[in-house]
C-alpha cells in the first residue's frame, strides 16, 4: 500500500479534515461566547475591522458563528453517516442469512434504492419527520444506506466467490470462521474507505437541507443555516455568505480528495522509484554490413527502463524471407518486450536503443514519419496472446480488416471489403461474408485468431509478429493455428517471429530457435537440434522440465533451482561485476561465471553464450 | 473412491453429464481435457463445492481436499502462511506450530516461511503453501486442479515431482487435472478423457495413450506438440 | 480444420435474436412498472406516515376543529385506509393530484406549468456536462497514459476532485455573486431570455462535469491498455481514426451509465439550483411546501421527482442494451 499523504491532493485533504476536526472541538469553547452576543447597534452589518464577516439580524459576529457551527455540521454528518453505514452495511450482508427469495427481494429493493437521489429520499423523509436537524440526520443516513448496502452485497459476493473461501469451506472452518477471518476483513478495508467519501457526502447534504430551510432550525446552526441567513443579503452584503460558503466547500473538498486518496494508496500496486535516464545511442561501428536479404536485422537491441531497469539487453537477431524463428523464454525473460519494441509498441517511459533496426532493407528509425506509418502498417502484421481481446468489440469483424486498405493504400470501401472477405477465406473462415458482418463476441477464440491473423494480411506483411498467439488456446485448436501460420508463412514468403514460453511448440513449428533469459538471447540454434543437441544448459534443462508424450514416468522431471532474477532485481546487480544472469542456477557454473560470455558461434548456425559449452 | 452417474447442471447448461469414474485407492487418476469440458466443475463437485446429482461413494467426503490452479487466489492474502496452512488444524496452539513446521517441510519449504504473507513468495512457493495446507486435513483423496498452468516451465517440474513424491510417501488417492496431456501422462496411473461434459474414454495411462480408442482422444494425442516434429 | 461452428441459418437465428431482445425490453418494461407502482404506494403512504394529524399539523393548533374535519373530508382521510389507496391511485392516474392547502390550485396544474423548466434546466445541464467532460477526459487519458506528463495526472486529478466536492448551491452563490451582482452581466434570477438559463446551467453542469471528466479517463486509460488497442497502433492508424472510431464507443458504456445516474442526481440538484436563482420548477415549490406543510404539493411533487427518475433509469438501461454489442439486445 502506497501512503496515502505521499501525493498533494492526499496531503491536501488529511490537513483540512484534521483542521475541521481540530475546529469542531474548539470552536464552541473558544468563540461560543462571541457567536451568542446580541448586538443591538451593530444589525445587519457588512465586513468592518470589529467583524469581519458582517453580522447578523441580532447584531451577532458572522465569523464566530462560522468557527462555532463546525461542530454542529460535522456531528450530524458524522451521525447520518453512522447510521446510513449501520443500516446499509447490515442490509448488505442480510441476503446472505435470508432464504433465498426473502434475500432476492432485500436485493432488488436496494437496488432500486440506489437509484434514486439522495435528495429526494432525504425530502421525503423531511415531510414525514417535520423541518428540523432530526429528520434531515434520518434523511440523510437514508440516502446513504443504499449506496453501502449494495457496495457490502458486491464485495461480499465477490470475496465468497474466491478460491481461499473454498478452500476453507473445504476444511470445515465454521461458517461463523469463515465470516470473519476471510470475509470482514477483505471487505472491511474498501467499506471503511468509503466511510470518508459518505462524511464528505452527508455533509454537504445536511449543509443543502439547511440552506433551503428544511434542516436544523433556529436557535441551533450549522453552516448551512448561516449560509440560508446570509443567502437573502448577498444582494446588499456578500460577505456574510462568504464564511458558510467557503467553511462548506472547504469541508468538502477535504474529505473528498482524503477519500480518494486513500482510495487510491488501497488499489494501486507500488510504483517503483522513476529517475529519468537517458541512455547514449550506442556505438554503430563495428556492426558489420546490413544483411541485404533479411527481413528483420536488428543489432544490439535494448529497452530500458527508468532507474536502470533494463529487461532487453543488447539483443540481436536477423530474420530471412519465409524463415519461422522461435523466441522462447519465461515469464520476465524479456520476449514479449522484443516484440514490442520491434513492432514500435514500447510503452512509455521504456525506452528503445540499437545500433540497428532495419525492416525490408530500411531501417525504421530513419525514415520520415509518413513513410514510417505506412511501412509498419502495411509490412508488419501482429498476433497477440489473447484473441478475445485482439479485436474491438464495439466494431465489426469487417470494419476492422477494411481499416488497414483504406487508411494505407487509398482503396475504397467496396475494395477494402472484397479484399477483406478475400483474407478471412484465405485463414480458412467458413461463410466470410456472414461473419464479416459479425462482432467479434460471436466469434470462437480460435476463429477470432484466424481473424488477426487475416487483418496482417490485409496489406502486404513481409514480417508477422505473432506474441504467444496460441497460449489461450485449446490444444486441438492450437495446433490450426499453427498450422495456419506456417501456411501463410510459406505462400507470402513473410518472415514470422513467434514468441513464446513454450518450447515444445516452438520446436514443432518453428525453423530456428532463440532463447532468452534475463534479457539477454543465451542461444540460438537449427529446430532440429532442439532436443538433442542444445549447448546451454538452461536450454538442456528447459526441454528436460517440459513433459512430453515420450517421457519416462519412473524418474522424477528434471527442475531448475531457484528462479529466473526479475528485471529489478538484475538492475541493482549491474552495480556489481555482472556475470552470467544464469550462473546461480547453473549446476555447471564454475569461477569463470563471474565475467559475463559472450554469444559466440558453436557450429553451424549455432550460437551460445556460455563459458561451459 | 467411486463418482456414480454425477451430473452438475447450471441451469439448462448440463457441465457435467452422467459420470462414472472409480478413483482406486493409492492411484493417481489424470483427467484431460479442453476448457469447457466439465473437467474442473466435476473437480468442485467432487470437493463439494456445487451441488450435484448421482454419488461420490467409498470415501468420506470431509476427507476430500483441493488444491487450485492460481495459487495467487486461493490464499488469502490477509493471512499469514503458518495460519493459512493451520487453518484446517484442530489443535491446541502449541501442538500447532509444529505441525504447520512438519507440514512446511512436506513441501520441502523452510519453517521460516510460517510468518510472512503470499505476496512474499514465488509463484512456486504459493502452490506448495496451498498443498499444505491441504495435506494438513490428512486428505484421502486429493483433488489437483490445473495446479502447474499458472507456473512458468522451469517451476512446473519441481511441483510435479512433489505431488508424486508425496503421493509415495502418504499414499493418498489423486484426482489430477489438467488440458495439457503430457503432463497428464507423466503424473497419472490410469487417464480419464472429458469432451463436452461426457467421460468419452478412461484406462491404464499406457492403454490410453498408445492405442485411444475414441477420435477425440486421438485428436488430442495428435495435438500435442512435440519438439522438431516439422 | 474442424472447428466448432455456430449455426448458419441466418433466419431463426435473427428470430431468435428478436426475442431475446423482446424478452430483455419486456423484462426491464415489467421491473419499471412494478417499481412505479411501489411508487405510488409509498408516495401515498408518506402522508400516513406523519406522526399525528397532518391536517392539524398543517392547518395549526389555532384552526377551528370545524374546518380541520372539513379538509379530513375532503382529502378522504375518514375512509378505510385501502379504499383510500385505491381511489389516490385512481385520481393520480387521471392526472389529479389534489389541490394545494395554500394557493387552493389544482397540484396537477402546478406540475404541468413548472415541470419543463425543471426538465429544461436538468436536461441542458447533462447535455452540456457530457459534451465538456468525455472530451476532455479523453485528452487527459491519452496524456497521461502510463504515468507519462505526471504534473497533468496530478493537475487533473486534483481539480475534477476538488470540483466534484463542492456542491452546486454554492457554485450556483458563486456564479450569481461574480456574473450578476460584481460584473452585472447576467440576470442574478428569474426565467427570462436565453442569458438567463446560461448561471444556473453552469452551477449544475460543473460538479457532474468533473465526474464524468473522471470517468471518462479512466474508462479511456483501461481501454489503451488493451490488446485490441496494441494491436490498432501496430496497424498505424491515424491518431484521430484511432480515438474516436477504436477508443471512445467502448468507453461510452460506463460514461453513459454514471451519465444516466447524474442525470437523476441532477433532477435533485436542480431544486437547490431553482432555489438560489429563483428559478420558476418544481423544486422551488417543494421547498416552500415542504416548510409550509402543503402536503398534497409535497406529495404529487416527489412522485413526480421519482417517476422521472425511474423513467430515466429505464432508458438509460434500454440506451445501453442498443449501443453496446456484447449484450444480447444487439444483434445483426
Amino acid at each position: 500500500m502506497r501512503h496515502p499523504l505521499r501525493t498533494s491532493a492526499g496531503l491536501a485533504g488529511a490537513v483540512l479534515v484534521a483542521l475541521m476536526v481540530i475546529l469542531a472541538i474548539i470552536g464552541p469553547p473558544i468563540w461560543g461566547a462571541t457567536a451568542e452576543r446580541i448586538d443591538s447597534a451593530a444589525i445587519l452589518q457588512g465586513a468592518s475591522a470589529a467583524h469581519p464577516l458582517g453580522t447578523d439580524n441580532l447584531g451577532r459576529d458572522i465569523l464566530a458563528r462560522v468557527l462555532v457551527a463546525g461542530r454542529l455540521s460535522l456531528t450530524l454528518a458524522l451521525l447520518a453517516t453512522l447510521i446510513g453505514a449501520g443500516a446499509g452495511t447490515v442490509l448488505g450482508a442480510l441476503p446472505s442469512v435470508l432464504p433465498r427469495r426473502l434475500g432476492r427481494l432485500v436485493t432488488g429493493t436496494v437496488n432500486a434504492l440506489v437509484a434514486f437521489p439522495g435528495l429526494l429520499l432525504s425530502m421525503f423523509i423531511a415531510v414525514v419527520t417535520g423541518l428540523g436537524a432530526r429528520g434531515a440526520v434520518l434523511g440523510i443516513g437514508a440516502a446513504i444506506a443504499p449506496g453501502f448496502a449494495r457496495l457490502t452485497q458486491t464485495l461480499a459476493a465477490s470475496v465468497a466467490k474466491a478460491d481461499y473461501v473454498a478452500a476453507a469451506r473445504m476444511l470445515r472452518v465454521p461458517r461463523r470462521r469463515v465470516m470473519t477471518r476471510h470475509i470482514l476483513p477483505n471487505i472491511a478495508e474498501p467499506l471503511i474507505l468509503n466511510l470518508t467519501q459518505a462524511l464528505g457526502g452527508a455533509l454537504l447534504a445536511l449543509a443543502g437541507m439547511s440552506f433551503l430551510g428544511l434542516g436544523v432550525q433556529p436557535p441551533s446552526f450549522d453552516w448551512g443555516r448561516l449560509l440560508f441567513d446570509g443567502f437573502s443579503r448577498i444582494y446588499a452584503t456578500p460577505a456574510v455568505a462568504l464564511g458558510p460558503a467557503v467553511a462548506v466547500a472547504l469541508a468538502g473538498i477535504g474529505f473528498n480528495l482524503l477519500g480518494d486518496a486513500l482510495a487510491n494508496a488501497a488499489s494501486r500496486k507500488p510504483t517503483p522509484a522513476r529517475k529519468a535516464r537517458l541512455r547514449a545511442a550506442p556505438d554503430t561501428t563495428g556492426l558489420g554490413e546490413p544483411a541485404p536479404e533479411a527481413v528483420l536485422e536488428v543489432r544490439d537491441l535494448t529497452v530500458a527502463f527508468p532507474g536502470g531497469v533494463t529487461p532487453v539487453r543488447g539483443l540481436s537477431l536477423t530474420i530471412a524471407p519465409g524463415e519461422i524463428i522461435g523466441l522462447v523464454g519465461e515469464s520476465g525473460s524479456g520476449k514479449s518486450l522484443t516484440a514490442s519494441a520491434i513492432g514500435g509498441l514500447v510503452p512509455y517511459p521504456g525506452e528503445v536503443s540499437a545500433g540497428r533496426l532495419r525492416l525490408c532493407g530500411a531501417d525504421v528509425r530513419e525514415l520520415p514519419e509518413a513513410e514510417r506509418r505506412k511501412l509498419l502498417g502495411t509490412s508488419l502484421a501482429m498476433v497477440f496472446q489473447d484473441p478475445m481481446a485482439s479485436l474491438n468489440p464495439a466494431l465489426k469483424v469487417g470494419g476492422q480488416l477494411a481499416e488497414v486498405a483504406t487508411v494505407h493504400q487509398g482503396a475504397s470501401r467496396a475494395e477494402a471489403r472484397g479484399r477483406a472477405l478475400d483474407r478471412l477465406g484465405h485463414v480458412h473462415i467458413p461463410e466470410p461474408a456472414r461473419r464479416a458482418r459479425q462482432h467479434p463476441h460471436e466469434l470462437s477464440g480460435g476463429m477470432r485468431q484466424r481473424v488477426v491473423i487475416a487483418m496482417g494480411l490485409m496489406g502486404s506483411p513481409r514480417l508477422i509478429i505473432a506474441d504467444e498467439p496460441t497460449t489461450a488456446l485449446d490444444v486441438t485448436v492450437q495446433r490450426q493455428i499453427l498450422r495456419l501460420l506456417r501456411e501463410v508463412t510459406d505462400e507470402t514468403g513473410a518472415a514470422t517471429l513467434f514468441i513464446s514460453h513454450d518450447i515444445a511448440v516452438v520446436g514443432e513449428l518453428c525453423d530456428r530457435v532463440v532463447v532468452m533469459y534475463a534479457g539477454r538471447v543465451v542461444e540460438e540454434l537449427p529446430v532440429e537440434e532442439l532436443a538433442s543437441g542444445a549447448a546451454h544448459p538452461y536450454t538442456r534443462a528447459l526441454v528436460a522440465s517440459l513433459p512430453d508424450m515420450e517421457t519416462d514416468r519412473s524418474r522424477p522431471l528434471a527442475s531448475i533451482p531457484g528462479r529466473q532474477p526479475s528485471p529489478a532485481e538484475l538492475a541493482e546487480a549491474d552495480g556489481t561485476a555482472g556475470g552470467c544472469a544464469f550462473a546461480a542456477r547453473c549446476e555447471l557454473a564454475t569461477a569463470r561465471c563471474a565475467q559475463r560470455p559472450p554469444l559466440v558461434d558453436h557450429g553451424k548456425a549455432h550460437r551460445v553464450a556460455c563459458w561451459e559449452a | 473412491m467411486i463418482i456414480k452417474n454425477l451430473t452438475v447442471r447450471f441451469g439448462a447448461f448440463t457441465a457435467v453429464d452422467d459420470v462414472t469414474l472409480e478413483i482406486p485407492s493409492g492411484a493417481i487418476v489424470g483427467l484431460v481435457g479442453e476448457s469447457g469440458s466439465g473437467k474442473s466443475t466435476l473437480a468442485r463437485a467432487v470437493a463439494g463445492l456445487v451441488p450435484y446429482t448421482g454419488a461420490v461413494e467409498g470415501c468420506d467426503q470431509r476427507r476430500v481436499q483441493m488444491v487450485f490452479q492460481d495459487p495467487q487466489a486461493s490464499l488469502d492474502p490477509r493471512m499469514t502462511v503458518g495460519a493459512s496452512v493451520a487453518e484446517g488444524l484442530r489443535l491446541p496452539r502449541a501442538a500447532r506450530q509444529a505441525e504447520v513446521e512438519r507440514l512446511l517441510s512436506l513441501v520441502s519449504l523452510p519453517a521460516a516461511l510460517a510468518g510472512r504473507y503470499p505476496r512474499e513468495l514465488s509463484g512456486g512457493q504459493r502452490q506448495r503453501v496451498a498443498i499444505a495446507r491441504a495435506l494438513c486435513a490428512r486428505p484421502e483423496v486429493l483433488v489437483a486442479d490445473e495446479i502447474t498452468s499458472a507456473l512458468d516451465v522451469s517451476v512446473q517440474g519441481a511441483v510435479l515431482n512433489l505431488v508424486r513424491s508425496l503421493r509415495e510417501e502418504l499414499g493418498f488417492s489423486m484426482l489430477f487435472i489438467s488440458h495439457n496431456l503430457a503432463v497428464v501422462r507423466y503424473v497419472s496411473d490410469v487417464v480419464a478423457v472429458m469432451h463436452r461434459g461426457r467421460l468419452v474414454e478412461m484406462g491404464p495411462t499406457e492403454d490410453v495413450v498408445g492405442t485411444p480408442k475414441d477420435g477425440y482422444t486421438r485428436s488430442l494425442i495428435d495435438a500435442v506438440p512435440r519438439l522438431g516434429r516439422s | 480444420m474442424a472447428e466448432p461452428t455456430r449455426p448458419p441459418a441466418a433466419g431463426p437465428r435473427r428470430a431468435l435474436a428478436g426475442r431475446v431482445r423482446g424478452g430483455l425490453v419486456l423484462r426491464r418494461v415489467v421491473r419499471f412498472a412494478i417499481s412505479l407502482a411501489v411508487l405510488l404506494v409509498a408516495s401515498f403512504g408518506m402522508i400516513h406516515l406523519i406522526p399525528g394529524d397532518p391536517v392539524r399539523a398543517s392547518l395549526g393548533p389555532a384552526a377551528p376543529v370545524e374546518l380541520v374535519e372539513a379538509r379530513r373530508e375532503a382529502l378522504g382521510l375518514d375512509q378505510p385506509i385501502l379504499s383510500q389507496l385505491v381511489s389516490y391511485v385512481r385520481h393520480v392516474l387521471g392526472g389529479d393530484f389534489g389541490t394545494s392547502f395554500l394557493s387552493g390550485e389544482p397540484v396537477g396544474d402546478i406540475i404541468a406549468a413548472r415541470l419543463p423548466n425543471t426538465v429544461a434546466l436538468a436536461l441542458s445541464a447533462t447535455v452540456v456536462a457530457l459534451l465538456a467532460a468525455v472530451p476532455l477526459g479523453m485528452w487527459a487519458a491519452i496524456r497521461t497514459e502510463n504515468g507519462r506528463n505526471r504534473g497533468t495526472e496530478v493537475t487533473f486529478t486534483s481539480a475534477t476532485g476538488a470540483a466534484v466536492a463542492v456542491p452546486e448551491f454554492l457554485y450556483s452563490i458563486a456564479l450569481v455573486t461574480v456574473f450578476a451582482i460584481g460584473l452585472g452581466w447576467l440576470p442574478p434570477a428569474g426565467k427570462a431570455g436565453p442569458e438567463s438559463y446560461l448561471l444556473p446551467i453552469a452551477a449544475l453542469a460543473i460538479a457532474p462535469m468533473a465526474m464524468i471528466a473522471r470517468i471518462s479517463r479512466v474508462e479511456t486509460l483501461r481501454e489503451l491498455g488493451t490488446d485490441y488497442i496494441r494491436l490498432a497502433r501496430a496497424k498505424r492508424l491515424p491518431t484521430a481514426r484511432l480515438y474516436l472510431r477504436h477508443v471512445l464507443p467502448n468507453t461510452l458504456t460506463a460514461t453513459l451509465t454514471v451519465g444516466g445516474l447524474l442525470l437523476t442526481g441532477l433532477i435533485a440538484g436542480s431544486v437547490l439550483v431553482e432555489y438560489v436563482f429563483a428559478w420558476p420548477g418544481l423544486g422551488l415549490r417543494v421547498v416552500e411546501s415542504i416548510t409550509q406543510k402543503d402536503y398534497p404539493v409535497a406529495q404529487g411533487v416527489i412522485l413526480v421527482y421519482g417517476a422521472i427518475v425511474l423513467v430515466v433509469n429505464l432508458l438509460v438501461d434500454l440506451l445501453l442494451g442498443l449501443l453496446d454489442p456484447t449484450s444480447a439486445l444487439k444483434e445483426t
